[in-house]
């Protein structure tokens, strides 16, 4: 009786497919099989590598020096360097009227800094992990979000929230969880969603500068991660527009939307996808959630004419489900089959690994899927 | 204390079908009868806590809930309000803070306004008790159980402790205190060796004893340890995955996968 329910997917590998046009000796783009592939001025001199994480408190000292205005507030951010050392070394540079250790109240110590940008600074507000910041969410939304709204544009709220969110390994349900779509379904919030490095740096400092309340959601699994940073992207002045997604590989056969984390993962999957098959993925790295570069995934899909979303929230509600929705809206004429998602699976975050390796994606999975919906 | 086994929690922080949740829970979220777990968000467990004293009042047994919290968790805003409501309605209910001196990295003078934490609770009485000093706490214990479950309302316990250790596997736990004054903590309060130096003052017992009795322990652990590791971790099936999310036979018809050919049903 339940099968009834069985999804439209079933049908994706046996619709009328648009033959797959698999070339291998004839490509017209260049390809380097790293996985950051698209990053044509990795061999540019004055490339550098950082880390995420390095990349992170570049631009936090960044806009700490620029703007007397701007401070760090959060758990363990300024004598213990950062739970996660994303805020190593600015407490020694900018002293501790800048970089402030909070107690543990999320509630209290975001609405603390909300108030501080209402009031004209312009905070930094660090969540230890956004699983935390489920405890300040009033403060996010009701009065951070709704305010310059609300008071008919006479009080903006220039302020930051950041922090790891989504996946995390071995913390169980309370610790492991994706906000993606809750903070990006807010009228008032921008969002966005790094992956690399030159992400990272340029969104965060982007955030800063941005009159409105922005979420920064970073990933733990990411920080550790090292990647080129370009010679401009190394100044003070770099940073990155919102609402614009990046194209990491170029491709003709089948549009993947995806973002943090996943843009990786899926880097990986197009590129076995290509060694085994010959058929090319074209990978947009979403950058911002909210706004959503609408135009850059329309664009895509008129040149490859399926799209999938690889994103690890919860299903229901998701990011997966508004790409779907928008790519309904905006590009089902130039659709050859049914836009699909691969998302985090409807479950609570189980602790046994196995088990919660099964509840996200990885790049196994991508691969598989992308080979379904092609039918390769 | 609550009538888990070693294995059973070794056996969950290992991640084993048969650890004390299944391998579900993990090591900061354990359940057992009478036992409402470890809760992962620091502070909430406070009302939580609070809730279980109200439904033994509304059901009208005479039983208290322990509700265990630090120094760092003691400056959320949901443990004053759960202080106000417990004092507001007389909830058997004793809150205990857990001064360990540290919240992770943050001394409790750089969190706390108030570092007596047994005052904090303005309007309910409180308690400060030596938690180095297991008799002190088992009389503390006592006494706020009797004093709470006798209809006089909620008690504030301060259990002046300490930590040894860093706040997780990534600490060192000694970038914020010197190695010092861990070594003064241990060679001047530590709460086993309190305890047998007094049970022999005492003649309670002798050396021979007690040595055996610390032997007897490590080897029982051990072999819990051991039996914990052997235990299997729960297969990787849909099944397995799925299952608890609701209670059984109350589940929706299905619940998504990653993908759609994902999908359990149940
Ligand atoms: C709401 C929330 N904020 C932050 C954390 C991260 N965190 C876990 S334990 C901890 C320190 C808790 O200190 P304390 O209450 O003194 O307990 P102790 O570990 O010393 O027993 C922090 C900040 C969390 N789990 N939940
Ligand atoms: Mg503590």
């Amino acid at each position: 009786m339940s099968r009834l329910l069985r999804p439209a997917s079933r049908l994706v590998s046996s619709s009328a497919a648009r033959p797959v046009n698999v070339r291998s000796a004839f490509q017209s783009f260049p390809r380097v099989p790293a996985i950051v592939q698209s990053r044509g001025y990795a061999k540019e001199s004055g490339v550098k590598e950082y880390t995420v994480r390095d990349a992170l408190n570049e631009a936090l000292a960044e806009e700490l020096e620029l703007n007397p205005k701007v401070f760090v507030l959060g758990e363990e951010v300024a004598q213990y360097n950062g739970a996660y050392k994303v805020t190593k070394g600015l407490l020694d540079r900018f002293g501790d009227k800048r970089v402030i250790d909070s107690p543990i109240t999320e509630s209290g110590f975001a609405g603390l800094t909300v108030g501080a940008a209402l009031a004209g600074l312009h905070p930094v507000c660090e969540f230890m992990t956004f699983n935390f910041a489920m405890q300040a969410i009033d403060q996010i939304i009701n009065s951070a979000a709704k305010t310059h709204y609300m008071s008919g544009g006479i009080q903006p709220c220039n302020i930051t929230f950041r922090g790891p969110n989504g996946f995390a390994s071995g913390v169980a349900a309370q610790h492991s969880q994706d906000y993606s779509a809750w903070y990006g379904s807010i009228p008032g919030l921008k969002v966005v969603t790094p992956w690399s490095a030159e992400d990272a740096k340029g969104l965060l400092k982007a955030a800063i500068r941005d009159p409105n309340p922005v979420c920064v959601l970073e990933n733990e699994l990411l920080y550790g991660q090292t990647f080129p940073m370009s010679e401009a992207a190394q100044k003070d002045d770099f940073v990155l527009p919102f609402g614009k997604a990046k194209i990491e590989r170029a491709g003709k056969d089948l549009t993947i939307v995806t973002l943090s984390r996943c843009v990786g993962q899926s880097l990986v999957a197009a590129e076995n996808i290509k060694k085994k098959y010959g058929v090319e993925c074209e990978v947009i790295n979403l950058r911002s959630i909210k706004p959503l570069d609408v135009e850059s995934i329309v664009k895509s899909v008129k040149k490859t004419h399926r799209l999938l979303c690889v994103e690890s929230g919860f299903p229901a509600f998701g990011v997966g489900s508004e790409i779907l929705a928008l790519t309904m809206e905006y590009a089902f004429d130039y659709l050859d089959g049914p836009a699909q998602r691969i998302t985090g699976a409807e479950v609570p975050t189980p602790y046994a690994q196995k088990l919660e390796e099964m509840s996200f994606p990885n790049e196994p999975l991508i691969e598989a899927y992308i080979a379904k919906m092609l039918r390769l | 204390m609550r009538g888990a086994t070693v294995k059973s929690i070794v056996g969950e922080l290992l991640g084993r079908r048969e650890g004390i949740a299944y391998g579900k829970g993990g090591s900061m979220h354990m359940f057992t009868k009478g036992f409402y777990g470890g809760n992962g968000i620091v502070g909430a467990q406070v009302p939580v806590g609070a809730g279980l004293a109200f439904a033994h009042q509304y059901l009208g047994k005479k039983n208290a809930s322990v509700v265990l919290y630090g120094d760092g968790a003691s400056n959320q805003g949901q443990v004053f309000e759960a202080f106000n409501m417990a004092k507001l309605w007389n909830l058997p209910v004793m809150f205990g803070c857990e001064n360990n001196k540290y919240g992770m990295g943050t001394a409790a003078n750089r969190s706390s306004a108030l570092t007596d934490y047994y005052k904090r609770g303005q309007y309910i009485p409180g308690l400060k008790v030596n938690g180095m000093d297991v008799l002190a706490v088992k009389a503390a214990v006592k006494y706020a159980r009797d004093y709470t479950t006798n209809g006089h309302g909620p008690l504030v316990l301060e259990y002046v402790t300490y930590r040894y250790g860093g706040h997780s596997m990534s600490d060192p736990g000694t970038t914020y205190r010197t190695r010092e004054e861990i070594q003064r903590m241990r060679s001047t309060q530590d709460p086993i060796a309190g305890l047998k130096h007094k049970l022999l003052e005492w003649n309670v017992t002798t050396e021979e004893e007690l040595k055996q009795i610390d032997k007897d322990a490590r080897s029982d652990v051990d072999k819990e340890v051991a039996e914990a590791e052997q235990m299997a971790p729960p297969e990787p099936t849909p099944k397995n995955l799925f299952e608890d999310i609701y209670v059984r036979g109350s589940e929706p018809q299905f619940m998504r996968g990653r993908t759609p050919d994902e999908n359990y049903y149940y």
